[in-house]
């Protein structure tokens, strides 16, 4: 077992978690509540990770993180180096890589709050921010708890863009998905089995998880 | 003007707007009065409801409550929802289902310093008749039960307007009943506005001391609901009121000494009360409520037997709990029918039944005149 690589991979997951909540929160929050012209070119731009090949995106991001690129000379500035092929940029990838993960549980959650009880909150007197906070999260708390165990996850077993982004450096940029192959491009047959059976106990236990709260708090509405 | 505070007490709307659905209401409301607003669906009667609330932003308006000016189009005032002291019982209740019966109530309790609200959402509970079962969560409770906790959470706030959006439609016939009765007790110690929402007329009749008919976003008429009923001013009321009974005639003379309007009906002449409004000669709609039909007796004859009396045969007979509706056609021809309603031990003992033959008189008091328009569908005069 690799603990350094399984350590990074779960500091990675937990960035990824702690940056993403907020942004699911209030996208997917206005994705539910709110028409606006182009929503569904939007929707579709965030839900693109879910169907292109880890590879492509992590092309693309490799390209555009990179030094090459205007964005990639910005943050470069920004951040006093290179992003690619370190911690830091791994982290960005991960955070777009993770968008459809975290936004979609939590639009869904929000979307099922029947607009009248939201409306009910309005005319008990509440402010919206007392409404988001009593009403609103508390109804889509399953969602909010899907995005998370979701998107740790999916982060803690990424693989492609990974190696794309970030490399294979001890330390830096080598999670547990990409130990696992390094292990396995060593003939460590073991190495690779034990972690592996990890993640898939691990994954397997997030999913059930999340299925036993949805189910535990469903809300019946009306 | 937002700085002219208005005087008048009760609540006072004027709504103009032609999306997503026209609308262009004038009304008002005094503080202990019920308003019952009638009419089919699609009229816009929730719509009128949600713009009291600030949950709708009619694009022309102005809503004002008990001195408190809630929206005014004219200087571009509106006040948020949660601005506004309204309670509003929804038509599917829209209790939070994460809240048990006594907190949804103490989440409308802000304004209360908190060590008093779980003691004032106690009494609100027990006001309307739930205490006991403060600790259940919205889905272990009826649907009386979860309507009486929308009420009192809509109570809670000390709202300056009450709004009722259908608030019995989602409930059994004998809940309902129930509930009522309870409401029409609750209503006495209330002393704001009530705003009824409904489409059923007997609902707006037990409840409401004004009803308003709201038609395609038009206020048609408004006024007591019996007297509605009894006088509506055009065939569209008449028959949003559920009137069976109605007609087209000819204007033959006015009697001013006899207070008697004369018409004529399909070759008759009927004797109707003293309307002089219309010509003579022009025509008219007419209509007469089954309550103003009498039903001769058959073997003796009584008051009114000579007002306007008609041969037919019963076409249809119905038992209404303990009314019988019938029909009784009085022109084969024309297939004309008059309706009318007797208790079921009248229709016993003049043993009446289907394919009998009675006789009827149309009281002239109860014939009240209307506009003409062309009446679709059958052949009244």
């Amino acid at each position: 077992m690799d603990w350094e690589a399984l350590l990074l991979s779960i500091k990675l997951s937990g960035l990824t978690v702690l940056f993403l909540l907020p942004v699911g929160i209030v996208t997917g929050r206005w994705l539910a509540y709110r028409k606006f012209f182009g929503k569904s070119m939007v929707q579709a731009l965030l839900a693109v990770p879910l169907v292109l090949p880890p590879t492509v995106l992590g092309y693309y991001l490799l390209v555009s993180l990179g030094g090459a690129s205007a964005l990639g000379q910005l943050l470069e500035r920004l951040f006093g180096h290179g992003l690619v092929f370190n911690f830091e940029g791994l982290v960005i990838a991960s955070i777009i890589f993770n968008l459809p993960f975290a936004i979609q549980p939590i639009q869904r959650a929000f979307e099922a709050i029947p607009r009248e009880i939201r409306e009910a909150a309005a005319c008990c007197g509440m402010t919206p921010a007392r409404v988001l906070w009593r009403i609103e999260l508390p109804l889509a708390w399953t969602g909010i708890v899907s995005a998370i165990t979701m998107t740790f996850a999916h982060t803690l077993g990424e693989f492609g863009v990974v190696l794309m982004v970030g490399g294979n450096i001890p330390g830096e940029t080598k999670t547990i998905a990409i130990a696992i192959y390094d292990r396995v491009q060593a003939f460590d047959n073991d190495a690779a089995a034990v972690m592996s059976a990890f993640l898939l106990v691990f994954s397997m236990t997030a999913i059930a998880f999340t299925y036993l709260i949805t189910d535990r708090n469903k809300h019946t509405y009306g | 003007m937002a700085d002219e505070v208005p005087t008048a007490p009760g609540i006072q709307v004027s709504l103009i707007q032609t999306q997503p659905i026209p609308l262009a209401i004038d009304l008002y409301c005094q503080p202990g009065e019920v308003l019952a607003i009638a009419g089919p669906s699609g009229g816009g009667k929730t719509t009128v409801l949600r713009a009291i609330a600030g949950l709708h932003h009619a694009e022309n308006g102005s809503v004002k409550c008990q001195g408190e000016i809630w929206q005014d189009s004219a200087s571009g005032f509106y006040l948020a929802a949660h601005r506004r002291a309204v309670g509003l019982v929804f038509q599917t209740y829209a209790l939070f289902p994460h809240f048990t019966a006594l907190g949804n109530i103490m989440e409308a309790l802000a304004h209360l310093p908190k060590t008093v609200r779980k003691e004032r959402a106690r009494e609100l509970l027990k006001r309307v008749h739930l205490d006991g079962l403060e600790d259940r969560y919205p889905k272990a409770l009826s649907g009386g039960q979860q309507q009486r906790v929308a009420v009192a959470r809509a109570l809670a706030r000390e709202p300056k307007v009450l709004l009722l959006d259908e608030p019995f439609s989602a409930v059994d016939q004998v809940t309902r009943r129930r509930l009522y009765r309870e409401l029409n007790e609750l209503r006495r110690s209330l002393s704001m506005p009530i705003l009824l929402v409904t489409h059923d007329l007997e609902e707006a009749t037990m409840l409401a001391d004004r009803l308003c008919i709201l038609h395609k976003g038009v206020t048609l008429q408004s006024g007591p609901p019996l007297e509605v009923a009894a006088h509506p001013v055009s065939a569209t009321v008449a028959r949003l009121m559920d009137q069976q009974n109605l007609f087209t005639a000819q204007i033959i003379s006015h009697d001013p000494l006899a207070r008697k309007t004369l018409l004529r009906w399909r070759g008759l002449v009927l004797e109707a009360r003293y309307q002089p409004d219309y010509a003579p000669g022009s025509r008219v709609c007419w209509m007469i409520q089954s309550s103003n039909v009498l039903l001769h007796r058959r073997n003796r004859e009584s008051r009114g037997d000579r007002e306007n009396p008609l041969s037919g045969t019963i076409i249809e007979y119905m038992i209404l709990g303990d009314h019988v509706s019938m029909r009784v056609e009085v022109d084969k021809q024309l297939q004309i029918a008059i309706t009318i309603t007797v208790p079921v031990h009248v229709a016993r003992r003049n043993e009446l039944a289907y394919g009998e033959q009675v006789t009827i008189s149309l009281l002239a008091e109860g014939i009240h005149l209307m506009p003409f328009v062309k009446l679709r569908g059958t052949k009244q005069d």
